[in-house]
């Protein structure tokens, strides 16, 4: 992958509106047991607005950024040999159902590791009011193909 | 909160687990719609196989989804929005078997604490075998 693309931003996404049901949906896909991440009532108890994200909810609007630069054809993402490096999470402040966020995806990094290529992004997901919310910074990996592979 | 656990003390060096988490075929389905996530490798055992895997692999986000939980609910009392940063490495992959489902581990430590955070690492393993790396969290408090 040419070391070029570090700097391309791709984005911001059309606005994503977290509905309460997402959240819950999300929250019993992870096993989560926190009442705020599934009950209204013990959100607003808590001074929410509604139901609260778990800590990697932020990875459904990331994602769509971040495929923008996978699926862009400069790019030329091997997803065959494509894996998920490292992920990591830094709030501004927590997701709540009603918000409505973009994303924008930045390739931050490119380096070689012999025969894989490993691909480091940042994504900003921000409110419509471009407030931000949280920073979502992954890795990829892509595996060179092997010539004597099957 | 998880009502059989003993919620230890919040101190340096406290540990939360090991707590067993148990994912199966259906998990992945179930994270698959919530997430958005359909890459074929985390439900088609012939497509895994084409990809060089030994069978059909849990999400790494799932695994990170679920090791967080325990967190959650111990060092940000069960406050997701109390987790200022979370971050992981994926160095092993979870197989899951259409019978068996997998059994992962977690354990949860506090590593440091200020007058406005607790830093937290995540210990999560399968079959004996460490599958994330560099798992570390920070919590307000």
């Amino acid at each position: 992958m040419q070391s070029s693309l570090v700097g391309k931003v791709y984005g911001p996404t059309e606005p994503y509106l977290v509905g309460r049901e997402k959240i819950r949906e999300f929250a019993r896909a992870v096993l989560a047991q926190a009442p705020l991440s599934l009950d209204p009532v013990a959100a607003q108890a808590a001074g929410y607005a509604d139901v609260v994200a778990p800590p990697t909810f932020a990875v459904l609007i990331a994602q769509r950024a971040e495929a923008l630069f996978l699926f862009d054809p400069e790019a030329g993402v091997d997803f065959a040999h494509l894996v998920h490096g490292s992920e990591r999470f830094s709030q501004e402040r927590p997701i709540v159902a009603g918000d409505s966020l973009r994303a924008t995806t930045t390739v931050s990094r490119i380096r070689s590791l012999g025969r894989a290529t490993m691909i480091e992004t940042t994504t900003e997901v921000v409110t419509e009011h471009a407030e931000p919310v949280s920073t979502v910074r992954a890795s990829f990996v892509i595996e060179e193909a092997r010539s004597d592979a099957a | 909160m998880r009502p059989e656990q003993q919620l230890p003390e919040i101190v340096e060096g406290a540990a939360l687990g090991p707590i067993p988490v148990h994912l199966t075929r259906e998990s992945m389905v179930r994270y698959a719609g919530a997430s958005g996530d359909f890459n074929p490798i985390h439900y088609r055992d012939d497509v895994a196989r084409a990809a060089g895997l030994p069978g059909v692999l849990a999400h790494g986000m799932l695994t990170m989804g679920v090791a967080v939980g325990p967190l959650v609910d111990w060092l940000a009392g069960g406050d997701p929005g109390r987790v200022l940063d979370y971050g992981v490495r994926f160095t092993r992959p979870v197989v899951v078997d259409p019978e068996l489902g997998a059994d992962l581990q977690v354990v949860v430590r506090v590593t440091g604490l200020d007058a406005d955070t607790i830093r937290a690492s995540l210990e999560v393993s399968f079959d004996g075998r460490s599958v994330l790396g560099a798992a570390k969290a920070v919590v307000r408090r």
